[in-house]
């Protein structure tokens, strides 16, 4: 970095076709306090502020490669450094950018198509959903795919609506692309994300962003580019959060009151956005969001597909990244159990004083903690990547599935999660790894219960003796989910599930409500009473 | 009878969009936290108790006061006027002093320039307090005696000789849950000092008037010192309209003591902590009924836990008795209502207001009924239906006019394949071993009028400018209903004028006063009568003043499509209007409305309280996991009765919108308290309100084609709250998939909301031992 690089870099992002530059903000604000208390745009809304309702869901796009991508994201827990360098809407945008041609139209298509569906009712969940609306439009609609009932659902995850039901939503979803087209004018906003586009590096000893007055400690919020610089930061400040998502850390600002007074920022590093595909083993670096995560994992094994849309919602999974559940560590985090029983294993680096270099070591994910939301990793170590073996096995012999059970199919925290991976052979189990999650202080591999498959036939006996022990494993808790009874009851069921699943089209129907159709048939045009 | 609805001209009975709608899609929409801010505005936050029940015996805000940007607390000792709310109970402190009566009641407040450091301040507050035994569910407090009203008991007949007949007998117990609103806009007041001691204070509210009420009592002052403006509110669902008022009061106070403007916007756990939720309510229930399944006898008990004060318990649990018939005709009946008070948030106003769990103890019994029997559970509904010539007279002594209940409910079955869908499930049932599906039609009769027969008023102004363009403004409250919209569209429809001639102005105490709740539903029949006949009193004037000049009889004037049409002549509106003005006629009216024909004896229950029912009904199919007890809705059938519709479009997002959260209320809504008393769950994620994946794949609205027999504003029906009470067919559904998926005929015992957990405990599953 240069020398003459001024001390308070400011805040800087395009919006409505024009540079926005924000000085002194605090490391710890969020992107929703910046939006409405400093900008004054009241067009974002807080209904929670702990990214669960969707109301303050803003869209903010970034150059990536020759295109753009666009992202709906919850304003309230994304820290607003984290946009440094984006392009952001709100819903008040929309009409009022010159860089969207509504084609001559007063609304966009998002707007448009929810005024017409008679999609808002009071209106305070309103913007949210214009904003994954929008999301939707340049990721599906620009691109000419149709919007199915399915992708709507999918798209509109993580927004409430206590009013509508949200059935004239969903149908505004589906009814933009039938609208007259909106367009942005890319090659203009590209060339404004250039502009903004922060310094190529930010070494830890300079760059800070501080909202304190001369004499006060100073405030940092540090985004270096390459590994090395966000290791040395990590090393020189090891009390400082690492944050990527920051859709937990923002609950401690919003929910917690606490103060962060130096923020690590992981994810402009470019070596940790990376996805390996290597033969034998899949790698996620540690600033992919928890979507490309899980999208690189369903290439792998394609049957997780329910499993991976019920992790949180959309906008969580957008901004939210799996080493982040990972290193977060929450008993009822869904990413764990899976992974351990897919044998993941951590890669973590720290910079090595001595040889001015990254060092590594390995760590198996089961390993890795030591209690409730506690962990081996060290104060100036990082997790670089999750790798996840992906060993070449006979066809057909590696039975792979994931669990969860919650009060809400969508966006809902786990009362029990099971995640196993088998290898099966002639009718055997060769190989067992069980992931278990909500049962105790940390997600867990179920040991004793694979030692009851491994070496046995696949078969019902086996499977209910697996069950009777898996259910005697662990110890959960009752609280506010579920009961202790019902948690370890639930688990023997899943395993159970499995095995049904596993029995294919002999036993149609065993994979729970997914798929499900009504059975009512449609009734065509009856005349008038 | 059966009333041909015309086709729809003029402004009403179209799908026009909510008068908000683009202002909502484009952001524009203002609420009070939107507002831009006053120079010298400070935050309040929230002081709360840590018990359930104890005795506080001190404050340590040392702490709290020592952080930057904190100018100080607001306790007790700082109200300048009443210190218990005027309410008519008299049971509610504004803030908590001497003793804490659940866990989240508000002690204080901490006040700063900025509400983050508000919030700060509020937790930094060390509070001293001895706990107290606590009273946590509505069975201990009936146990215990504890109550916030004295029970009723609504009886006719003899019970105990009809049960005694009966053929067969049955009885049970069940628990319904308490629901969140879960408003996406949480409570909200911004008070602003005005000169000589008057105040301005913005309240997300459905109650204005009393949250003006309820300022000048804590400030000692007139009602007409204090103006409550809202122009919308970001939901409601019964949940601002009395809880809406401490939150003003306190903002209001805190103002009032540091001499600022003061906003008080409750973070969304404090919400959940403080304010009150629907009723949860246990009940008993014994019947006797014959062969076909005609109730014979019923003995219902319902507590209701009313939580730390009474608040608006006394009406919703009357409500609740009003509603434990929904559509049947009971012979010999006994329902004991025991208000319970208990040391958590007050209960309070939900949509349904105490109907839906009336109606959820009935229809569970017609549930258990058909099962014993091994009856088609539509077939008992039937015989027990209400009848139009006999076996029409509610247990409260009201006759049944309009009763549609009979062929509403068999277009429905014939509309939705009920028959047909229940052959195909028993099929699927029997051969599928663990999903399980289950269908159930269900019946809603439910009561308009508010029961407080001297709310049932509204006022409303109407004013015409001279350039012909007209500003309406009315007692009630837009909170998403839509209301605003209908209100103007009756307006532009008296007046003869397109829809955007004519504008609502925000709800003001200081331009309709003494206005009701916007609630029971009433919102249009009341405000939409009571501006309709404002709107006819300057019509009038006009078509006398027209008459005048062509020699006509006024009643020959005619109002449309902007025009002023008389025999001789065809003027334009704003011609007209222009011409009126010069003329010195007046151009602006009030309206003024009462609901007629009600009347209603608190003491015996019995009278007329509704002007008139609204009628629907639900078929829902569903599927349960008989693994996890996870359950979903696939299929969703309804027939709703909305009278003539204003605005079809709002209509059915009142049905669908009420539907989905009465789902919710059966289903995935739980709210948990620990054993000492404190909300555990108090926010979204682990308060789980349906999402978008929670829409049935098919969700079919269609509205009964008939209009309101009695004489109502354009033939409508109020709309707010029966569709909700349609979900109780997935609670049916739900203990339908459980019978099958026991197949052993017993009664289907199920607490509410159906979580997984509980259906598998209903399946029979968590008692057996796993695998």
């Amino acid at each position: 970095m240069p020398s003459d690089q001024p001390p308070f870099s400011p805040l800087r992002f395009v919006q409505r076709g024009a540079i926005v530059a924000v000085e002194r903000v605090a490391p710890d604000r969020t992107l929703l306090a910046l939006l409405r208390e400093d900008l004054g745009q009241p067009a974002v809304k807080e209904g929670c502020n702990s990214g669960d309702c969707g109301a303050c869901s803003v869209v903010l796009a970034q150059a990536r490669g020759d295109g753009l991508r666009w992202r709906s994201v919850n304003s309230c827990l994304r820290l607003a450094h984290s946009i440094d360098g984006s392009a952001l809407w709100t819903a008040a945008d929309l009409a009022a950018d010159p860089l969207l041609d509504l084609g001559g139209a007063e609304l966009h298509p998002a707007q448009q198509a929810l005024l017409e569906q008679h999609g808002s009712q009071c209106g305070f969940c309103t913007p949210g959903f214009v904003m994954s609306l929008f999301a939707q439009y340049q990721n599906r609609v620009a691109a000419g795919q149709a919007v199915s009932r399915e992708a709507a659902q999918a798209d509109l995850s993580g927004n409430l609506c206590r009013c509508t039901g949200y059935r004239p939503i969903l149908d505004a979803a589906q009814s933009m692309a039938r609208l007259p087209p909106a367009r942005v004018d890319q090659a203009a906003l590209l060339a404004l994300l250039g502009q903004v586009a922060p310094a190529a590096k930010t070494p830890p000893s300079a760059g800070p962003a501080t909202d304190r007055p001369e004499g006060a400690q100073p405030r940092h919020y540090l985004a270096p580019t390459d590994l090395a610089g966000l290791l040395q930061a990590r090393a020189r400040w090891p009390e400082a959060r690492l944050v990527a998502g920051a859709t937990d850390l923002g609950l401690s600002i919003t929910q917690g009151l606490q103060s962060h007074e130096r923020l690590i920022d992981l994810m402009r590093v470019e070596e940790l956005a990376r996805i390996e595909h290597q033969p034998g083993w899949l790698g996620i670096g540690a600033a992919v969001t928890l979507e490309s995560a899980f999208a690189a994992l369903l290439r792998q094994w394609p049957q997780l597909i329910d499993f991976a849309q019920r992790f949180a919602g959309l906008p969580v999974r957008q901004s939210g990244t799996l080493a982040g559940n990972i290193a977060n560590g929450s008993p009822i985090g869904d990413s764990m159990p899976l992974l351990i029983a897919l044998g993941a294993q951590l890669r973590l680096l720290r910079w090595d004083q001595g040889s001015q270099a990254p060092a590594e070591r390995r760590l198996a994910l089961e390993d890795f903690y030591t209690g409730y939301r506690r962990h081996r990793l060290g104060a100036d170590e990082l997790i670089a990547a999750v790798e996840i073996p992906c060993p070449e096995r006979p066809a057909g012999s590696d039975w792979t599935r994931a669990y969860k059970v919650s009060k809400r199919v969508e966006d809902d925290i786990s009362t029990v999660c099971l995640a196993l991976s088998l290898q099966l052979e002639g009718g055997r189990v060769l190989a067992a790894a069980i992931g278990v999650g909500g049962v105790a202080a940390t997600p867990v591999r179920a040991r004793r219960t694979e030692t009851v498959l491994i070496g046995q036939p696949w078969s019902p006996a086996t499977v209910q003796q697996a069950m009777t022990t898996l259910a005697a494993e662990f110890e959960p808790l009752s609280d506010l989910r579920a009961s202790a009874g019902y948690r370890r009851l639930v688990l023997g069921r899943l395993l159970w599930r499995s095995w049904l699943e596993s029995q294919g089209s002999a036993l149609p129907h065993a994979s729970g409500l997914q798929a499900l159709e009504p059975i009512s048939p449609r009734t065509e045009t009856e005349s008038r009473l | 009878m059966n009333i041909p609805i015309p086709p729809a001209s003029g402004a009403c009975g179209q799908s026009l969009p909510h008068e908000s709608a683009r202002a909502h899609v484009t952001g524009q929409a203002r609420f009070i936290d939107d507002l831009p801010e006053l120079a010298g505005t400070l935050h309040a936050a929230p002081i709360l108790s840590p018990l359930a029940h104890g005795r506080l015996l001190g404050l340590d805000s040392a702490a709290a006061l020592a952080l930057p940007g904190v100018v100080g607390l607001v306790l007790a000792a700082d109200i300048p006027g009443a210190r218990l709310l005027p309410t008519s109970a008299r049971d509610e402190p504004v803030l908590a002093q001497d003793e804490l009566l659940y866990a989240g009641q508000v002690i204080g407040l901490a006040v700063a320039t900025d509400r983050e450091t508000a919030r700060r301040a509020a937790r930094l507050v060390q509070i001293q307090a001895e706990p107290l035994p606590a009273l946590l569910s509505a069975r201990a407090a009936h146990a215990a005696g504890h109550y916030v009203a004295p029970p009723v008991h609504l009886v006719r007949g003899d019970v105990a000789a009809a049960l005694a007949r009966a053929p067969h007998r049955l009885a049970g117990q069940f628990e319904s849950g308490a629901q969140e609103h879960f408003y996406l806009e949480g409570q909200v007041a911004y008070a602003q000092p005005q000169e000589q001691g008057q105040w301005l204070v913005h309240s997300s509210s459905q109650h204005p008037g009393e949250v003006q009420h309820c300022i000048a009592s804590a400030l000692g002052l007139g009602n007409h010192e204090v103006q409550v403006v809202c122009r919308r509110l970001g939901g409601g669902f019964g949940g601002k309209e009395t809880q809406a008022s401490q939150i003003a009061v306190w903002a209001t106070l805190a103002a009032h003591k540091f001499g600022r403007p003061v906003k008080l916007r409750l973070d969304r756990k404090d919400d959940f902590l403080i304010t009150g939720k629907r009723h949860a309510f246990s009940f008993d229930w014994q019947a006797g009924f014959d062969d076909q399944g005609r109730l014979l006898a019923l003995e219902l008990t319902e507590l209701a836990d009313c939580g730390f004060s009474a608040d608006l318990s006394v009406p919703v649990c009357d409500r609740a008795v009003f509603h434990s018939d929904n559509a049947y005709f009971l012979e010999h009946v006994a329902i004991h209502s025991w208000r319970c008070r208990t040391h958590k948030q007050s209960s309070t106003a939900f949509r349904g207001f105490g109907g839906p769990q009336g109606m959820l103890a009935i229809e569970t019994v017609m549930g258990e009924i058909a099962r014993r029997l091994g009856l088609d559970p539509l077939e008992v509904r039937r015989v027990n239906l209400y009848g139009t010539q006999e076996r029409n007279v509610t247990p409260y002594g009201m006759v049944l006019e309009d009763n549609i209940l009979a062929p509403l409910i068999d277009r429905l079955a014939h509309r939705a394949r009920y028959l047909e869908r229940r052959a195909a499930i028993a099929q699927w049932n029997a051969a599928n071993p663990v999903i399980k599906r289950g269908l159930a039609l269900t019946p809603v009769k439910f009561g308009i009028s508010f029961t407080a027969t001297s709310l049932n008023q509204a006022g409303a102004l109407v004013h015409v400018y001279t350039d012909g363009s007209v500003l309406l403004n009315h007692g009630g409250t837009e909170m998403g209903q839509g209301l605003h919209t209908k209100v103007a569209q009756i307006v532009a429809q008296a007046l003869g004028l397109p829809l955007p001639c004519v504008r609502v102005s925000a709800s003001d105490t200081a331009r309709v006063p003494n206005a009701s709740a916007t609630a029971a539903s009433s919102g249009t029949d009341l405000n939409g009568r009571a501006a309709q006949l404002a709107a006819f009193q300057i019509r009038e004037r006009l078509a006398r003043f027209v008459a005048e000049q062509d020699g006509c009889a006024a009643s020959e004037v005619r109002f449309e499509q902007a025009q002023v049409v008389s025999p001789q002549a065809r003027r334009n509106w704003q011609e007209v209007v222009a011409k009126a003005y010069s003329a010195r006629i007046q151009l602006w009216s009030d309206g003024y409305y009462r609901t007629p024909k009600i009347h209603y004896d608190p003491r015996t229950l019995s009278g007329r309280p509704f002007y008139y029912f609204a009628y629907g009904a639900a078929c829902s199919e569903v599927a349960l996991d008989t693994l996890t007890g996870e359950s979903r809705v696939l299929a969703v059938d309804i027939l709703h009765d909305v009278g003539r519709s204003i605005n079809p479009a709002l209509d059915i997002g009142q049905i669908e919108g009420g539907f989905v959260q009465g789902m919710g209320w059966l289903t995935s809504e739980e709210l948990v308290w620990d054993a000492q008393g404190r909300l555990l769950t108090h926010g979204p994620s682990s308060y789980k309100i349906p999402s978008a994946g929670d829409l049935p794949a098919e969700f079919r609205i269609e509205l009964w084609p008939e209009a309101n027999r009695e004489d109502n504003v354009f033939g409508s029906k109020a709309v707010g709250e029966p569709p909700f009470m349609l979900a109780i067919s997935v609670w049916e559904a739900l203990r339908d998939a459980v019978a099958q998926a026991r197949g052993d005929g017993q009664p289907v015992r199920l607490d509410a909301p159906a979580t997984p957990e509980r259906l598998l405990r209903a399946i029979g599953g968590l008692d057996a031992p796993a695998g």
